[in-house]
């Protein structure tokens, strides 16, 4: 069964890392369809939240398609990740990779490539605040 | 959906002092709340008022419907533990859970017995020298084997170590996600609170600063940081609670339901804990321009 | 709550119900000796022509005993209110557990009004069973002596420490109610039990009931003291011998009318002309024979267990009334 981490300092609200964590026991292999989740009480139990962000977390991958809940048994994994793209993934770690040598090239350190990668991929996924 | 506590201008005055002053409150069921706020500032003077075992001065305050304490079968509906978790020192684990079998109208043996046995105590050692923890736990099982509707908590964690304090809190968190009670649990802390409270009440200077539901909260909050700039000059629906500004440079903590549309304010989102503070100090420049007017010193 | 109440007071009553039988070891032991002296010595003495003798042996018998057990039922109800009753709630509070027990699912009421009924209860019939040990033991020298209503002996035998220990027990339970702190309500008690078994003893007990009047006759053995005094020369009556086993208030030389002989009339008819006194005192009775005669107040011996019985009722009046108090004084929640 798959055991949930919190970090406190990501800024991440609580129910989005625990979603967060389940796409990645899904891509990774870790969670399979049939598999369990944990109950709220179990999740709680260790990582002392409330549990309703446990639920939250769950109708979300319920909304997802990814899991269900089945009354009096639990939750349980009925879908992987629809299939990754593998050619548009390989094209943008080449494009990426080119963007970086060239940062890098320009003088860039880490931490500016760092802050602009955070800049761009906030105001790609932005919505609402403008 | 029920309230499990209201008040209405709810106040307790000690002598020239008001305790606790215009307390308004409305605080839904099923929810963790939590209710922060500096030593003095009147959390435990709240909680002593909803169980009854003080009576306001002016207002109302109502329990799950009912006046605290109007009789058993309401005391029988609350759990609270008290500041500093009195126990009967001279008594083992085991006659306190008599106590509360005798004295309590829903009281479930087996799930009180199956918690001290979870938690590895031993039922026969004597309160007074079990540790600050394990007291909390033996008054988080007293109050939680009576099968409350509602749990009130006074500063339960404040003097427990941190591994102790998140045991208790992991314990807590079981028991809302097994049973559904509605909790109430008060520290000076915001940090103890953040991870399981999903309401929040400030309380600061005896009078209520901020509540309401934490996702709203968080929602309607947002740092504000760009050039300097006169807070007047904002739009009417931004309410600024928080501002700094240097010679450049402006930083504002603004509630607003609306988007932020310009585009010169860098906006990030804002922390309970980063909410709480800045409600606070709201609140003590509000007393100082209070004491100025009356021609005090601030 | 009863079982609760029971629960927390089990140390107390363990304490006090050892000890009590550790006393009734001790009078068990030593009690039928004296009853076997009464029996041989004082029940014979008429006819061996020793009374006084033999009943000044018996009441000189095991006299540490006595003091003893003079001292402790003294002491047990005054104990009782500072040890049982001042931390009955004084502690809660200091221990700051009241606010686990009035969250509870049970009334303040309730629960003040049984933990004051386990603690009344227990108090009672420890000093029931002390007293009756206590009297059983005694009965013999009481017999002899013959003074149950000595101050010291009415409020140390039969029914009145029951009495004396409910109420003190009543007395500690509220001061710790009040003042909220053990050690000064244990104080509170003690001297709230003394200063209102003094006032019972000087002032309420004479008034219990009604006393009686009686008039005997001057002779050459009444209890008469003569003497200068500041006010000029006195003659006056003692309450010495007079109405052995009854309780005499007091005894006056008074005419039909009521009136005392003036110092006139004192200095003709008891002259101190005679160089023995007792020639005197036979004279000064003699003359004042053929006016005036003792007037005796009192309560017959008959009396005894009324009398125990109201000032017990007297005590248990005031406990009640002191319980009632309690209960307003409670803070109750709006």
């Amino acid at each position: 069964m798959i055991e949930f981490q919190l970090d406190p300092a990501s800024g991440v609200a609580t129910y989005l890392q625990l979603v967060q964590q389940v796409h990645q026991g899904l891509r990774l292999g870790v969670l399979e369809p049939g598999e369990q989740l944990p109950t709220a009480q179990q999740v709680v139990g260790k990582l002392a939240i409330n549990p309703n962000t446990v639920l939250k977390a769950y109708r979300d991958l319920e909304r997802e398609g990814l899991v269900r809940a089945r009354p009096g048994m639990g939750t349980f994994v009925v879908q992987t990740l629809p299939g990754r793209d593998e050619v548009a993934l390989a094209r943008f770690l080449s494009q990426m990779t080119k963007l970086l040598h060239a940062a890098r090239a320009a003088g860039l350190g880490h931490d500016d490539i760092e802050a602009i990668y955070r800049t761009a991929t906030r105001n790609a996924f932005a919505e609402g605040v403008a | 959906m029920t309230v499990v506590l209201e008040t209405g201008g709810l106040g307790k005055q000690y002598g020239r002092r008001w305790a606790l002053h215009d307390c308004t409150l409305s605080i839904p069921a099923e929810k963790v709340v939590g209710l922060v706020g500096p030593n003095g500032a009147g959390k435990t003077t709240l909680l002593h008022l909803a169980v009854g075992l003080l009576s306001p001065t002016t207002g109302t305050i109502t329990v799950l419907g009912d006046a605290p304490a109007s009789g058993r079968t309401q005391l029988g509906k609350i759990g609270f533990v008290a500041q500093d978790t009195p126990t009967y020192a001279r008594l083992s684990i085991t006659q306190h859970l008599h106590m509360g079998a005798w004295l309590n109208p829903n009281w479930d043996s087996e799930l009180a017995a199956q918690r001290v046995d979870q938690l590895g105590l031993d039922p026969k050692q004597r309160a007074g020298s079990l540790s600050g923890g394990q007291r909390a736990q033996l008054a988080l099982t007293l109050a939680i084997a009576k099968q409350p509707e509602l749990l009130l908590l006074d500063e339960p964690v404040a003097s427990l170590d941190p591994l102790a304090r998140r045991e208790f809190l992991q314990s807590l968190m079981e028991v809302v996600a097994e049973h559904g009670v509605s909790v109430v649990l008060s520290s000076h802390l915001v940090s103890d609170l953040e991870r399981v409270c999903d309401y929040l009440i400030v309380l600061d200077a005896s009078h209520v600063q901020l509540a309401g539901e934490v996702s709203e909260l968080l929602a309607s909050h947002h740092r504000l940081s760009g050039p300097r700039r006169d807070p007047a000059t904002l739009p009417p629906t931004q309410h600024v609670i928080e501002q700094s500004h240097t010679d450049k440079q402006s930083t504002l903590l603004v509630r607003t339901d609306e988007p932020i549309h310009d585009p010169a304010w860098n906006v990030t989102p804002v922390t309970l804990e980063d909410l709480v503070l800045a409600y606070m100090s709201q609140s003590r420049d509000n007393q100082a321009v209070g004491r100025s007017t009356l021609g005090l010193v601030p | 709550m009863i079982r609760f109440a029971a629960l927390q007071f089990r140390n107390q009553a363990a304490v006090a119900f050892g000890a009590l039988a550790v006393v009734a070891i001790v009078l068990a032991v030593t009690g039928p000796h004296l009853v076997n002296l009464y029996d041989t010595t004082v029940l014979t003495c008429g006819v061996h022509h020793d009374c006084s003798a033999a009943t000044t042996a018996l009441t000189d018998t095991d006299g540490p005993i006595q003091v003893f057990l003079a001292f402790l039922l003294l002491a047990v109800p005054a104990l009782i209110g500072m040890f049982w009753g001042a931390p009955l709630v004084a502690h809660e509070f200091e221990a700051g557990t009241f606010r686990l027990a009035w969250t509870q699912g049970v009334t303040r009421t309730g629960w003040l009004a049984v933990k004051l009924g386990v603690g009344a209860l227990a108090s009672v019939v420890v000093t029931g069973l002390l007293s009756l040990m206590v009297t059983w033991w005694s009965s013999p020298i009481d017999t002899v002596s013959a003074n149950h209503f000595d101050p010291l002996l009415f409020g140390a035998r039969d029914l009145t420490p029951v009495g004396y220990a409910a109420f003190a027990f009543v007395l500690g339970a509220c001061a710790g109610l009040v003042i909220r702190r053990t050690v000064p309500a244990m104080f509170t008690a003690l001297a709230g039990f003394v200063a209102v078994r003094y006032v019972v003893n000087s002032w309420v007990r004479p008034h219990l009931m009604a006393p009686l009047h009686r008039y005997l006759v001057i002779n050459a053995s009444s209890p008469l003291n003569m003497g200068e005094t500041p006010a000029g020369f006195q003659v006056t009556a003692t309450t010495r011998g007079v109405l052995p086993g009854d309780w005499v208030y007091s005894n006056q030389i008074v005419d039909k009318a009521g009136h005392a002989p003036t110092t006139a009339f004192l200095d003709r008819a008891c002259p101190l002309g005679h160089a023995s006194a007792q020639v005197n005192a036979q004279t000064c009775a003699t003359n004042l024979a053929a006016k005036f005669h003792l007037l005796v107040t009192y309560q017959p011996a008959s009396r005894y267990w009324d009398l125990q019985w109201y000032e017990t009722a007297v005590f248990f009046g005031v406990a009640a009334i002191l319980a009632g108090l309690c209960f307003l004084w409670i803070p109750r929640p709006s």
